[in-house]
């Protein structure tokens, strides 16, 4: 997995709630069966008319925000479905870190199984990184200091220190997880005698 | 959580599945049920091709293609990208010995509903999937709850997910349910209440004497629409009607094991004095059908209401967010929720495409027919559902009313497949979401149940069941 460290870029101001992984990433784009190549048609119903041409005055498709980094966006982020496609998508198109008052449970932790910093901030910090979004200020986002710098504004973040770790260091988890072979195997010979039915095939 | 003193149903789960601590302090948790579909499975096979990596233990995985799937003309998929998706699905099933319900298998359907239908799903396990739905399993007493693609490989590869525990709320929902008001409405209401991130980061338990009124279908609407209130699971204590509903079907516990399951799955139930982070106790009795008005879940109103007003919104965000969704919907503050109309009615979907819901549907519109500007299609959870249906008449009884009768899937509840709704087009749906664009681009969707849309079928505008006859 990709490395997160730090970032450096411009910030797309998104102040919409609740947008939803149909919003992110929409259905027809799930047909794939790769993980790349969905950057160009992330928030495609916000970003191309019925006819596919760009609409002109979606924050994405406007300079320089078409080259953020980052995006800074409404409570409840990444809300409906499991789709991975969402951070995929994100990804893809060269977004590395989002920042909100809140994500979805299943999209944020689809996030650092990608590579990507989703950054939980109170309401009055997101209304100054909103500001500073739309001003264009560069933001640097800083995660073994956990802060983000905007103009003036100085924001320190909480991370759970494991998902920080494997962040920085790129972590392979199920290589980890499969350092655990023997308890896992141990495990399931405990269960099969104590809960037989749960090993018999059909 | 401690290991002694009075437990939820979640923490007796959660400690009878925890395989141990990785040095990095997570928690790595026993799956012991993965279901995949096609959709969020190619990445997480390809994955392990690449590093060379095994399926741990094939046999607790069961595969099914639901999402792209025709819902009529299904020998041919004409959609390329759809058919090679459903195709790879079939030779990654083969390739690592799973489990997989082709197409032509009478068993095929919504992953959902064909869990609980062939008794894979049961109390006190745990299970995944690649779809934020999988909530609709806890209905028996199992922890269940949807995880990204690299999460399928995880499992695939290690039979454990890393997971930290969730934290507890328990909405207890009291008394009878009023006339014309079912598990459908009672989800609804919940979610406007709490609203859509309402439940982040917990699972939700459902207790009370409404809820465990309730049949398995019913309870599987509930918790099926936990992901709406933003809470991965939703768990029902496992009880009689849950063993009953179980009991002799293929992949339950055989007559040699089924005492001991029972045992075990009567020890399950939250002690009376375990602690909740959160509760909420609700009387049935405040709760009317509900339908959605906006682009969220937590957008509902009773069916008596009318269309909010953006003015009386509290904060300048909800203001925002009530304006973005009326000029989506085009209605108009103040509109009559009964004074809608309608282009199409959809009903099923994994929240209400069991036998019980077209059975109601079915009751509702018989003898009648469905309004002239209105196409209604129907489609049945699982192929059994559908055969079902059939040996009971309801299909005639649905056709003979205006009725498309389609072949299983997910169909319109999301549009990955030919049926979609057109811009413009506004639907009556029994499905879960009523996101922008979610069953066609431009397409506007009323959440409901599927007793109100089968009345809203008959006359054309989003109608209330207790008014219709």
């Amino acid at each position: 997995m990709d490395k997160f460290h730090s970032l450096k870029g411009i910030a797309a101001p998104l102040p919409i709630v609740n947008i939803d992984t149909d919003m992110i990433i929409p259905k027809q784009f799930l047909k794939t069966i790769k993980r790349t190549g969905l950057g160009v048609s992330l928030f495609y119903e916000m970003r191309y008319d019925n006819d596919g041409n760009l609409i002109k005055d979606f924050v994405l498709n406007t300079s320089p925000y078409d080259q953020s980094k980052i995006l800074v966006a409404g409570d409840n982020f990444g809300c409906g479905s499991s789709r991975e496609h969402a951070p995929w998508s994100l990804k893809d198109f060269g977004i590395r870190s989002v920042i909100s008052t809140s994500f979805a449970d299943i999209f944020y932790n689809n996030c650092f199984q990608n590579g990507i910093l989703p950054i939980v901030v109170n309401p009055e910090n997101l209304d100054q990184l909103m500001t500073a979004a739309k001003n264009q200020i560069e933001f640097t986002i800083d995660l073994p200091e956990q802060v983000i710098k905007a103009g003036n504004h100085l924001i320190k973040f909480e991370i759970e220190e494991f998902r920080k770790e494997r962040l920085l260091q790129g972590l392979d988890d199920i290589g980890i997880t499969l350092g655990y072979k023997d308890k896992i195997n141990a495990y399931e010979e405990d269960k099969k005698n104590k809960k037989p039915w749960l090993f018999k095939n059909n | 959580m401690s290991n002694q003193g009075p437990k939820t149903l979640f923490d007796k789960i959660w400690s009878e599945h925890l395989v141990g601590q990785r040095e990095d302090g997570t928690n790595l948790l026993y799956i012991d049920r993965h279901l995949v579909h096609e959709v969020t499975s190619p990445q997480a096979f390809e994955g392990l091709k690449i590093s060379n990596r095994p399926v741990h233990r094939p046999e607790a995985t069961i595969a099914v293609a639901d999402h792209n799937v025709p819902t009529i003309n299904r020998q041919n998929i004409e959609d390329p990208q759809s058919k090679i998706q459903v195709e790879t699905l079939a030779k990654n099933t083969k390739e690592h010995g799973i489990q997989y319900f082709d197409l032509m298998d009478q068993r095929q359907g919504i992953v959902h509903i064909i869990g609980p239908e062939q008794g894979i799903t049961q109390p006190g396990m745990t299970i995944v999937c690649g779809d934020s739905h999988t909530s609709t399993h806890g209905a028996f007493g199992a922890l269940a709850f949807g995880i990204g693609t690299s999460e399928v490989e995880h499992v695939l590869a290690t039979q454990t997910i890393v997971q930290n525990p969730a934290k507890n709320m328990r909405i207890s929902v009291n008394g009878e349910l009023p006339f014309g008001v079912n598990s459908k409405d009672l989800i609804l209401y919940i979610i406007g209440k709490i609203g859509t991130a309402g439940g982040t980061g917990h699972v939700i338990e459902y207790s009370g004497s409404s809820i465990m009124g309730l049949s398995m279908e019913g309870r599987m609407t509930i918790c099926n629409m936990s992901i709406e209130a933003g809470a991965r699971a939703g768990l029902i204590s496992p009880d009689q009607t849950t063993f009953n509903y179980i009991k002799g079907r293929p992949y339950a516990p055989g007559t040699e094991h089924w005492d001991q399951a029972v045992e075990y799955w009567s020890s399950l139930p939250s002690d009376n004095d375990a602690n909740y982070d959160h509760e909420i106790v609700i009387d049935s009795s405040e709760i009317d059908p509900m339908v959605t008005w906006g682009t969220s879940p937590e957008d509902v109103v009773s069916v008596k209401g009318t269309v909010p007003n953006p003015r009386s919104a509290k904060t300048e965000n909800k203001k925002k967010s009530i304006e973005r969704s009326l000029e989506y919907m085009g209605l108009k503050p103040g509109t009559k929720i009964t004074d809608i109309k309608l282009d199409k009615i959809f009903i099923g979907s994994c929240t209400n495409g069991r036998i019980e819901d077209l059975r109601k549907v079915a009751s509702i519109v018989k003898d009648k027919k469905i309004a002239s500007h209105v196409q209604a299609m129907i489609v049945p959870g699982s192929g059994l559902v559908k055969k079902q249906a059939e040996e009971e008449g309801i299909d005639k009884i649905l056709k003979d009313a205006g009725f498309e009768w389609r072949e299983a899937g997910c169909s319109m509840c999301l549009g990955m497949n030919p049926d979609q709704l057109k811009p413009g087009e506004r639907c009556a749906s029994t499905s879960n979401r009523n996101f922008e664009g979610r069953q066609g681009r431009g397409g506007r969707t009323h959440l409901m149940s599927p007793e109100l849309a089968a009345a809203s079928a008959i006359t054309g505008n989003i109608s209330d069941i207790r008014d219709f006859t």
